[in-house]
């Protein structure tokens, strides 16, 4: 199994480039924000390995929200920032960008502080990589070409049952399941359906994850006299915040909405952004570090085959602290269009949601950090499109294909390599082609 | 248990449904008004058009005996208030998708499958010619010439001019297919006596009044956003104050969104291609079309019925052919998954079925239940609901007459309008994630079998599919569906409750 990892590369634009930058940007397209995967700057397809990626300027859309707390508003500069979500290693994903790609990547950073045609690309790249707080991926093993030869597969074996379905409704199952297994057989010798091995488990991620799988759970109950303590503190603390921090939930601007949505639904999945201010003060900063930290956990141990808690709408997603954890970003691949997503989280994980975004500046109230907030839909859908940002390029290496269309394909070629399923599990197995 | 309860101490919070200030058709389809015509018009003269609406004898919601002869009901296109002079500031208070319309913004069309022969370049009326009122009329046969004469006098004549005069015909209560129609519908909470859950473990008719009318709580037990005024900009005390903000005047109470979609179908491409595929399918062309409805013919649902499968004390007269859920159906051997009624309302509780205990609903919110790969994929039903109110229009041509050969002289379709609070949550998902999605439920390369606009996706082979499952063993598909209903025109309107109305028409 060879797990994923994710890039980031975040970079302020230098004073006056942000338009030449976002022109720049444009080019890449096919589409308004949706990549070219041949574009001459950075040719997203050529790269086997790459899932998704993205351009997207950090710009924040609120800058005055700090001033509910009578704090004085801090503008940041636009920061430009490259994500991608890869198989195996990141390092080699970044040497192989840089390898293929040094003329596209330097005419893009060109744009950003600090960097001059005299720099090592590589270097000046690695010295802006970020790492997340936390990050998802929908199922930790599951491969670019796995998900290409197994979407081939599917595709020949719907072929194949819409030719032949008839004939084959009257056997039985089992003899289904062989004629299937046969037809894909021969697909493969004739080198029209190619299904690898997965590749070996890198010893090193084995042990990384092993570690982190017991040393978490460790760390907890070794600080659990301490986080017991703390906790009537915590909760006095956290029921007076709750109950004074402002809302800032103003209906957004049209215009706002209208720009974003004009580069959505290009494909069945977009990508997503949402950016803003932590609440002000050490206790919502420590909160939230402890709880992604639990949630990066989560993800890496529990949430790691195709769903986080009940959404299986989303491929990939992260957590970002910027500007010196005064900001953070949530940057996220989901299935369908954005307001289903938006009832997806409110009527599904309003509790994630509220453990997390409630300690961002503005957000609809909420008791004991779990219940109210996203259960305000309409505040919580104005909250997000308020912090919403357009996402400049946008990549997926296996566009029309969904979350669900990827653990459809896999479970199809399980059940053509399985060496035996019972009667039932064939039904239920044949029910989802 | 997480059902939803009724208690009968509502009347005494709430007071009785306001029926005196809310137009007829959120509360009656006006069923035994067969005639009925909807008017596009824009205002031509603005002083002469505020006459005729402050005089217009516009239906309430009070039930009369007998049933009155005639109805009118009146709404407006976001243009058609600005054209009324409403200012910015109170424009702003309505749904964004209102603002910007049905047609306004290409992302919407694309969400809303208005794309290819769609797309809204090609419509009759709604997208360059925008309308600023609807109107709509409705009598028995016998009253209906004199009606559309009394109401559209020298002075209607002055005030408006007229886009269109979108006739409609009494199909028997089929549409143009054939099929028995309007049967699934949302039961509205007139008396207030739902006592919503957290979570909602069961399927229900029964709706929050919000859900349908502005000024309301909705099934988040919130109020929609809506136009709400400071006493300031209501000298005459015309409007209700708002529930939720005393303070304030409610412009939107009792009002509600109208979605208006002028459907053209093809009848006889329709039973053209069934006929042509039902020997391979093993069924008769009607028993495919059931299938791609999820009806019969005559309106009855093809999954099997049971007890108890809808709260139970709903409506003594409601039908059965309303009361089911799809959970004696899980792998869509009676009703496929990709069947109209299915996807128009897939009839989902917040939770799959059988997430009864509190342990089971810990379990299954953390999303560490054990379930099987569809278990899980289909939103809430409850927050997806519209109510429809649509007309036929043009001659009805049996399935017959469809199979034998000619043209297609006459246009015939569906005048689809639909009720809702909030247009994004309610009428947009269900076109966008139900309808026209090709991923709905797990599906692949097929829409809705009736609506779908057969538009392919990147990296699917297919667009225009229809998957019928046996249970037993392999699926059927129909391939190379073709288009069968085309959108000939749209918009989005405002229903106004009857003060609201007559604020609009009042002010200077």
């Amino acid at each position: 199994m060879l797990p994923q990892s994710n890039l980031l590369i975040m970079a302020r634009i230098a004073r006056g480039r942000e338009e030449h930058l976002r022109a720049l940007l444009a080019t890449m397209n096919q589409r308004p924000g949706f990549a070219d995967p041949e574009n001459p700057l950075l040719p997203f397809g050529r790269f086997g390995r790459l899932h998704v990626a993205r351009f997207v300027i950090l710009k924040d859309p609120t800058p005055d929200d700090l001033s509910v707390y009578g704090l004085p508003t801090r503008s940041f500069a636009p920061t430009l920032a490259f994500m991608a979500d890869c198989d195996g290693s990141a390092d080699e994903l970044l040497a192989q960008l840089v390898a293929l790609c040094e003329a596209g990547l330097r005419s893009i950073f060109s744009h950003c502080d600090g960097f001059s045609a005299s720099n090592d690309l590589l270097d000046w790249m690695r010295q802006h990589r970020a790492r997340p707080a936390a990050a998802y991926v929908n199922w930790v093993g599951r491969t670019v070409r796995q998900i290409r030869e197994e979407a081939a597969l599917y595709g020949a074996v719907s072929a194949y049952l819409d030719a032949n379905g008839r004939a084959l409704a009257v056997e039985s199952p089992q003899r289904i399941r062989r004629q299937l297994m046969d037809f894909v057989e021969a697909e493969k010798r004739a080198g029209r359906v190619v299904l690898n091995p997965s590749e070996p488990t890198p010893v090193g991620w084995r042990i990384r994850n092993l570690l982190n799988l017991i040393a978490i759970p460790l760390v907890l109950l070794m600080a659990s006299p301490l986080l017991i303590l703390y906790l009537p503190a915590f909760l006095w603390l956290l029921r007076r915040k709750e109950t004074r921090d402002p809302e800032v939930l103003p209906r957004p601007q049209p215009a706002h909405r209208s720009v974003i949505a004009a580069l959505e639904d290009n494909d069945v999945t977009n990508p997503y952004i949402v950016l803003g201010y932590l609440k002000p003060g050490w206790f919502r900063l420590s909160t939230v570090i402890f709880l992604l930290w639990i949630v990066d956990y989560g993800a890496r141990h529990i949430y790691n085959r195709g769903h986080l808690g009940r959404v299986q709408t989303i491929h990939f997603a992260r957590w970002v602290f910027l500007n010196d954890r005064r900001q953070m970003f949530f940057a996220s691949n989901y299935d369908g269009s954005l307001d289903s997503y938006m009832d997806d989280f409110i009527n599904k994980v309003a509790w994630g949601l509220n453990l997390l975004f409630s300690n961002g500046v503005g957000y609809p109230r909420t008791d004991w950090l779990l219940v109210g907030g996203a259960s305000d839909e309409q505040k919580f859908k104005y909250y997000l499109f308020r912090h919403q940002l357009p996402v400049q390029v946008w990549y997926k290496a296996y566009p029309g294909l969904t979350s669900f269309d990827l653990m459809r394909n896999s479970r199809l070629r399980e059940g053509i390599e399985r060496s035996s399923m019972t009667d039932y599990e064939i039904r239920e197995w044949l029910n989802l082609l | 248990m997480a059902q939803s309860t009724v208690t009968d101490h509502a009347a005494l919070r709430f007071g009785a449904p306001e029926f005196e200030d809310i137009q007829g058709i959120a509360r009656f389809g006006y069923g035994n008004l067969t005639s009925a015509c909807f008017y596009l018009l824009r205002i031509a003269d603005l002083a002469l058009a505020r006459e005729w609406l402050r005089n217009a004898p516009v239906s309430n919601a009070v039930a009369r005996n007998p049933p009155p002869e005639t109805a009118l009901q009146v709404a407006f296109s976001v243009d058609g208030l600005r054209a009324l002079g409403m200012v910015p500031a109170v424009l702003e208070g309505f749904s964004a998708e209102f603002l910007s319309g049905m047609a306004g913004e290409e992302a919407r069309s694309r969400r809303l499958g208005d794309i290819g022969t769609n797309s809204p370049g090609t419509w009759r009326w709604g997208a360059g010619s925008v309308p600023h009122l609807l109107v709509m009329t409705y009598a028995t046969p016998a009253r209906f010439e004199l009606w559309k004469r009394e109401l559209t006098g020298s002075l209607w004549d002055r005030a408006f001019s007229k886009l269109e005069e979108l006739t409609t015909s009494d199909m028997g209560g089929r549409e143009p297919f054939g099929f028995v129609d309007g049967i699934s519908q949302p039961i509205f909470d007139w008396e207030r006596r739902l006592e919503l859950q957290n979570v909602e473990a069961e399927y229900r008719n029964l709706t929050m009044l919000g859900e349908l009318l502005l000024g309301y709580p909705n099934e988040y037990g919130k109020y929609t956003d809506r136009p709400v005024l400071e006493p300031s900009a209501d000298p005459d005390a015309l409007l209700p104050p708002a529930e939720d903000r005393p303070n304030t005047r409610d412009l939107g109470r009792n009002g509600t969104y109208v979605v208006f979609r002028d459907l053209r179908q093809d009848v006889r491409c329709f039973w053209q291609f069934l006929a042509a595929e039902a020997r391979a399918a093993n069924r008769t062309p009607q028993a495919l079309a059931e299938a791609m409805v999820g009806r019969t013919i005559e309106g009855d649902p093809l999954v099997p019925w049971g007890e108890n499968d809808v709260l139970a004390d709903e409506l003594p007269d409601e039908s059965r052919r309303n009361q089911f859920t799809f959970n004696r159906d899980p792998e869509g051997v009676h009703c496929p998954f990709g069947a109209h009624i299915r996807r128009a309302n897939p009839r989902t509780a917040d939770v799959p079925p059988g997430t009864d205990s509190a342990l089971k609903r810990l379990v299954q919110t953390l999303g560490l239940a054990p379930q099987r790969a569809r278990d899980d994929v289909i939103a809430s039903a409850r927050f997806h609901r519209i109510l429809r109110r649509g007309r036929e229009y043009g001659t009805a041509l049996s399935s017959d007459d469809a199979l034998q050969p000619g043209s297609e002289g006459e246009e015939r379709g569906l005048r689809f309008l639909c009720l809702n609070a909030n247009i994004a949550r309610q009428f947009e998902f269900v076109q966008n994630a139900w309808i026209m999605s090709t991923k709905f439920g797990g599906l692949t390369e097929e829409s809705d079998p009736l609506l779908g606009n057969r538009e392919a996706i990147a990296g699917s082979r297919l667009s225009g599919a229809f998957s019928l499952c046996r249970g037993d063993g392999v699926r059927h598909r129909l391939r190379g569906l073709p288009q069968f209903v085309t959108v000939r025109g749209g918009g989005y309107f405002f229903l106004p409750g009857l003060r609201a109305l007559k604020y609009l028409a009042s002010r200077v």
